[in-house]
């Protein structure tokens, strides 16, 4: 009977917040009159980590479980300014002790392998299960190593690596450009679209420049990439000729950009136009979803997770909600912030679905600052809406820093990337 | 699975229903949420579901429930006045900002004012 509902009728569903007889869209109706409310989150990130908070403050009666193996969660957004010099791994490590302790989220270290679509259930890599009501899926991205010849994990766990997933990966980096003798060439090797962060691989390349200038001013960083155009471009060229002349170099994908081959032990990376040797090769292959959205069968042949955008749930498996990188969400990148407003909307949803009452229509938010140098940020901002077609910008809303801001402008953004993160940071995990 | 196709009907049939009322597509829509949203001031979550999933995005930048524990102002203990005043300046440029405006501009004065009466009696304790 939903289907024949009128659009006056589910106007007045929405505007009055009462909306018994629209139970029957989300989910299973077994879902929306659950008598418990358990929710199981994947992922600890910045969306399920998001999710897990947002659901305990919005509502206390929900029971809200985190699986995240790692104790200790290094955040991708500023792992660009740790290998610059400016931050240390310190100050991008989060825990799951507040989430714990003043939201009492259940947190479990361990990781999930398997997902009962029927028994509503997770298994866990210790044998044990999680029953669910509604289930959160925030599992970032997975690489595809196999995409680039004679890349691999171990490649990247040793000679190249891609630093594109925080934490040991960032290590590994910073000591590659640490050790590299002065001269030196850096390869960053930028993927096709859609990826994670599409503005962090020239942050990275304007960071790494600033510290090799102060210590090794011979030094090139060469972006190899993929496209023929990237995030921000107009901002970080007019940066880089302002602060970094001659030492950063861009090959667009018509340029001989795009990585097809690499020979780890000699250090080299080919492209159509040829072989190419580096000192250090930071590779950031091209991603798909998270293993266990692609294991649960949550993606679609795009390699990422179809969902409707209202509530974030599965269009493959309903109960299920997919946020994050892992997410098709229209015209949002795949960003932190991104995460971070899809698991809000998540999160308010369910507990909307949980009421028995349709969600609010969502209203979606992203803001990504980049470093150019430690006084010289830059930002593009978008703010996003439910269309017919699904997530679209919001037309005369958001965009990026003004190309001719003043000095004060860019040293106020670059104030405000800080700002930005230690409360987003307090946000989510604080 | 057979089920799926009735979720995705009746997904895109609310979703039809979402966008014409939250974007006040409908002569009455904007009047009518308002004043749902003024009887309940006193429990706001439950009766302005829209002026908290607008006002959310804003804790990203400006902390939980305005709280921030930066550089960028905090919102939180500001009447809802002052955060109604400041949100329709960003978006006329008559206060200037870095980033402000872009995000002011994506929402109707509607909206804004929803984010306002939100983040103005949002709990000023430590929850």
């Amino acid at each position: 009977m939903s289907n024949t509902l009128s659009r006056r009728d589910f106007s007045k569903l929405f505007l009055s917040g009462v909306a018994g007889s629209a139970l029957g869209l989300f989910g299973t109706s077994k879902n929306a009159f659950a008598s418990t409310k358990r929710v199981v989150v994947i992922g600890g990130g910045f969306g399920g980590a998001t999710a897990a908070k947002y659901l305990r403050k919005l509502d206390p009666s929900i029971q809200v479980t985190l699986v995240e193996p790692k104790a200790v969660y290094y955040t991708c957004p500023l792992s660009n300014w740790v290998l610059g010099g400016l931050k240390t791994m310190e100050d991008i490590a989060h825990t799951y002790a507040v989430l714990k302790s003043k939201y009492q989220v259940t947190i479990v270290p361990d990781v999930v392998t398997g997902i009962d679509i029927v028994k509503n259930t997770v298994k866990l890599k210790n044998g044990k299960t999680l029953g669910y009501d509604r289930l959160i899926v925030a599992p970032g991205i997975d690489f595809k190593y196999d995409s680039i010849e004679g890349y691999s994990e171990n490649v990247a766990n040793t000679q190249m690596p891609h630093a594109w997933q925080a934490g040991s990966q960032t290590i590994l980096l910073h000591k590659q450009l640490l050790d590299m003798k002065d001269g030196g060439k850096v390869f960053i090797c930028a993927p096709a679209n859609p990826f994670r962060c599409p503005p962090g691989p020239y942050e990275r390349a304007s960071l790494i420049a600033a510290y090799l200038k102060a210590t090794k001013p011979l030094s090139k960083v060469i972006i190899f990439d993929a496209k023929d155009k990237f995030s921000k471009q107009g901002l970080f060229k007019k940066g880089w000729d302002r602060f970094y002349p001659g030492m950063i170099e861009w090959r667009s994908v018509a340029l001989g950009g795009k990585v097809i081959k690499v020979d780890a032990g000699a250090m080299t990376i080919t492209t159509e136009l040829g072989v190419e040797k580096g000192d250090v090769i930071n590779l950031i292959p091209p991603q798909k979803a998270g293993k266990i959205a692609v294991d649960a069968a949550l993606t679609d042949a795009t390699g990422w997770c179809p969902i409707n955008p209202v509530s974030f749930e599965s269009t493959l498996h309903p109960g299920i909600h997919v946020i994050g990188d892992a997410s098709i969400a229209g015209a949002m990148p795949k960003s932190g912030f991104a995460a971070s407003s899809q698991g809000k909307v998540a999160a308010a949803a369910i507990v909307r679905l949980f009421q028995g009452k349709v969600p609010a229509a969502p209203s979606l938010v992203n803001t990504c600052y980049s470093l150019l140098a430690a006084d010289y940020g830059v930002s593009v901002a978008g703010v996003y809406k439910l269309a017919v077609d699904g997530i679209v910008e919001i037309k005369g809303a958001g965009g990026l820093t003004p190309l001719d801001a003043d000095d004060n402008q860019l040293h106020q953004e670059a104030m405000f990337a800080q700002g930005w993160y230690q409360n987003i940071s307090q946000d989510i995990w604080g | 699975m057979a089920v799926k196709p009735e979720i995705r009907l009746t997904a895109s049939a609310l979703m039809f229903a979402l966008i014409s009322a939250g974007s006040c597509a409908l002569p009455g829509d904007c009047r009518a949420s308002s004043n749902a949203t003024k009887k309940g001031s006193a429990g706001q979550s439950e009766s302005s579901p829209r002026g908290q999933i607008l006002a959310l995005s804003c804790a990203s930048c400006h902390g939980t429930d305005g709280k921030s524990v930066s550089v960028i102002p905090r919102i939180n203990g500001r009447s809802v006045e002052y955060i109604e005043t400041a949100l329709k300046g960003y978006k006329s440029g008559d206060r200037p900002s870095t980033v402000m405006a872009r995000h002011a501009k994506g929402y109707t004065d509607e909206e804004l004012r929803l984010i306002s009466e939100y983040l103005g009696t949002v709990s000023t304790t430590n929850k």
